[in-house]
């Protein structure tokens, strides 16, 4: 399969209407490749969420096609889209939203949960254990979220999200509630599940954290400025992260 | 989503807030359980007047004037009476009873005011089943000859002689001296007559002597108990007194100036006083249902609200709105059905303690059980699907924004 795992064609989102429009995006193209580690930057508010949400079918752009892994996402069901996120997409956020009453274990499970595939408890449970231990917290199997650190609960929140093997995950500043620590095992993880051919799309504020990608895709004011394999972009300058915000 | 993890989580939710879920549930725990208190109340109060009615004697026909039949011109005859016990088939015995009004009566320096009078033919004891204790009652003799004898009542012997026997004494009846002769066992009240606190007293004397003054005539009687042989024999008796006495007063069958009713057609009007009854408090039975229903709507859409965060993140992971809407309205089924299951327990401990502690009787209805429960089941399928609705329509990046 040589298609490209994600390809947007002219994506807008815009939020209110006549005068009062905002376009959080306007008009972008992009294709993302599987087995790529993409950074997105940008100012606050250019439009990077708006494009994660997108990207994980969690909401619709009012106009422009969207493809994942060789399927219209546009014209599906919510259903249908539903069990995308379910199989496709793993997702981790900046504040984690882990269940604060489940253990690390149920927390994790959740996805298996609703899968379609007749997954029984014992493997439901083997599943989960595993990943809590590829994100080295075997031994925190039964803490609830309030008993871990910052960093522990966003290794909870990527066990969570590789449990159903999906191709894509989707990080929205995965690492902007964590000490520079903890930022790089989150990063360190990252890494490890794109070594095994997982694709990344991740937003980050920081240069550092960005460079860890493979490509850097710069928004502004809802567009694509730059977009760049090279270890180079205007986003990486402090000025134009800054130069956003009010 | 399988139901086994549905129910799980939908139960991890209730558990979250505890305290809540059981004061929820409350509302339909006191629903299930009026329906089933208030079930055995009628059906124990039922259950009752029909005892009491049985309690009239068995087997019993029973005849009585019709008041207000147009053109009804006479009344129930002591004669017809004695044509019934005379021509009628299958039967044991009759008794025909007539009342006056209350009199004092007096025994040596007691007097006992406002005593009820009943004449009786002699059959009485044993067409009502009603035993006499000590010494014996009147005979058809007696009662011919207007015999001065009285037969007393367990109360009434008891308060004028006490521990005496009362047999033999004399007792003054208004201003007639009568020969105490028997006493009756003791019978308590019985649909609402005490029959230890009357005298009993030859009819054909009770005419003499205290009816004269009665404008319509002193030979009428207000009651005839005609006792058939058997249960079989009653619907014959019935036809024979029917037509008996519609030829001895001239009157259409089809439209007499007197009714014969058994104790079953007594029992069934009874009933239809107390089905009006139970129909209400079934209804209130029913809208404290609703009540509980409407207390676990509320609590759902609070729910729901709280955990708006929550459902985006499910829905992120994966969750339909169906899995959503099942989450939520187990959640509210969970709670009516276990509210309905303590319900019953309250309910059914509630009517026996009501029988055995109130003045109530109660009867637990078996068929109340099922009903109740099932009520409960219904109102938290119905007052759990717009809660569950609502949470099934969230969207969810809006849900997963909501703080
Ligand atoms: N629900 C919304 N309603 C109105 N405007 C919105 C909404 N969500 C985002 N926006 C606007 O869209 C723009 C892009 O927002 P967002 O994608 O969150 O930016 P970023 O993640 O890059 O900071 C912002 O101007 C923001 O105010
Ligand atoms: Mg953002």
């Amino acid at each position: 399969m040589n298609q490209p795992l994600i390809e947007v064609r002219e994506l807008a989102k815009i939020y209110g209407e006549g005068d009062a429009a905002v376009y959080a995006l306007a008009s972008v193209d992009a294709s993302i490749e599987r087995g790529e580690f993409v950074a997105v930057m940008g100012p606050s508010g250019s439009g990077k969420s708006t494009l994660m949400n997108i990207l994980g079918c969690l909401d619709r752009p009012t106009t422009g096609a969207y493809m994942l892994d060789g399927s219209d996402v546009s014209g599906m069901s919510k259903n249908e889209l539903a069990a995308v996120r379910n199989r496709k997409i793993g997702f981790i956020f900046q504040s984690f939203n882990l269940l604060p009453r489940l253990s690390a274990l149920a927390n994790v499970s959740l996805p298996v949960m609703y899968n379609d595939d007749d997954v029984s408890e014992e493997e439901q449970r083997e599943r989960a254990i595993a990943a809590l231990n590829s994100v080295g917290l075997g031994d925190r199997l039964h803490h609830r979220p309030n008993q871990l650190s910052g960093g522990q609960q966003q290794r909870v929140a990527i066990a969570r999200a590789l449990i159903n093997n999906p191709p894509l995950i989707l990080a929205d500043e995965p690492t902007g509630n964590l000490d520079s620590r903890s930022s790089e095992e989150i990063m360190g993880l990252l890494h490890e599940l794109h070594a095994k051919g997982t694709t990344i799309v991740m937003v980050t504020h920081e240069p550092d954290i960005a460079t860890h990608a493979g490509r850097i895709v710069c928004v502004r004011d809802g567009k694509v400025v730059s977009d760049g394999r090279d270890g180079h972009s205007p986003c990486l300058d402090r000025k134009v992260l800054d130069g956003g915000k009010q | 989503m399988k139901f086994k993890k549905s129910f799980r989580t939908a139960w991890e939710g209730l558990m979250l807030n505890k305290a809540r879920s059981f004061l929820t549930t409350l509302g339909v725990i006191i629903g299930v359980a009026s329906v089933i208190v208030m079930l055995a109340v009628s059906a124990g109060t039922e259950a009752s007047i029909a005892e009491q009615i049985n309690a009239l004697g068995a087997n019993l026909v029973i005849v009585s004037p019709s008041r207000g039949v147009p053109g009804a011109s006479r009344t129930l005859l002591i004669d017809d009476a004695y044509a019934i016990a005379e021509q009628v088939v299958g039967i044991t015995g009759i008794s025909a009873e007539q009342a006056p009004a209350p009199l004092n009566v007096r025994a040596g320096g007691t007097t006992l005011e406002s005593i009820a009078i009943i004449g009786t033919t002699a059959d009485f004891p044993e067409v009502r089943d009603y035993a006499v204790a000590e010494g014996r009652y009147f005979t058809v003799d007696e009662d011919e000859r207007e015999a001065k004898v009285a037969v007393l009542g367990a109360g009434i012997a008891k308060d004028l002689f006490g521990e005496e026997s009362a047999i033999g004494q004399t007792i003054t009846v208004g201003s007639t001296k009568l020969t105490v002769i028997g006493v009756m066992e003791a019978k308590g009240i019985v649909s609402d007559v005490d029959y230890d606190g009357r005298v009993y007293l030859p009819i054909n004397l009770v005419f003499q002597k205290f009816m004269t003054s009665t404008p319509m005539g002193a030979d009428r009687v207000r009651t005839i108990y005609v006792k058939a042989e058997s249960q079989d024999q009653i619907d014959s008796v019935i036809a024979q007194i029917t037509f008996l006495l519609a030829e001895r007063h001239d009157v259409d069958p089809a439209q007499p100036d007197f009714t014969v009713q058994t104790q079953q057609d007594i029992i069934a009007t009874q009933e239809a006083t107390t089905a009006a009854f139970r129909d209400l408090l079934a209804w209130v039975a029913g809208i404290s249902l609703i009540v509980g229903g409407i207390g676990i709507m509320n609590i759902m859409l609070v729910s729901v609200t709280e955990r708006t965060r929550e459902i985006g993140l499910r829905q992120a992971l994966g969750a339909r709105p169906a899995d959503v809407l099942m989450q939520f309205l187990l959640e509210a089924v969970i709670l009516s059905l276990a509210g309905g299951l303590v319900g019953v327990l309250v309910g059914v401990g509630g009517s026996y303690l009501f029988g055995a502690w109130g003045t109530m009787r109660t009867e637990i209805v078996p068929l109340s059980i099922p009903l109740a429960f099932g009520a409960a089941a219904v109102v938290g399928i119905f007052f759990g699907y717009y809660p569950a609705t609502r949470a099934a329509k969230l969207d969810p990046i809006e849900a997963l924004r909501r703080e």
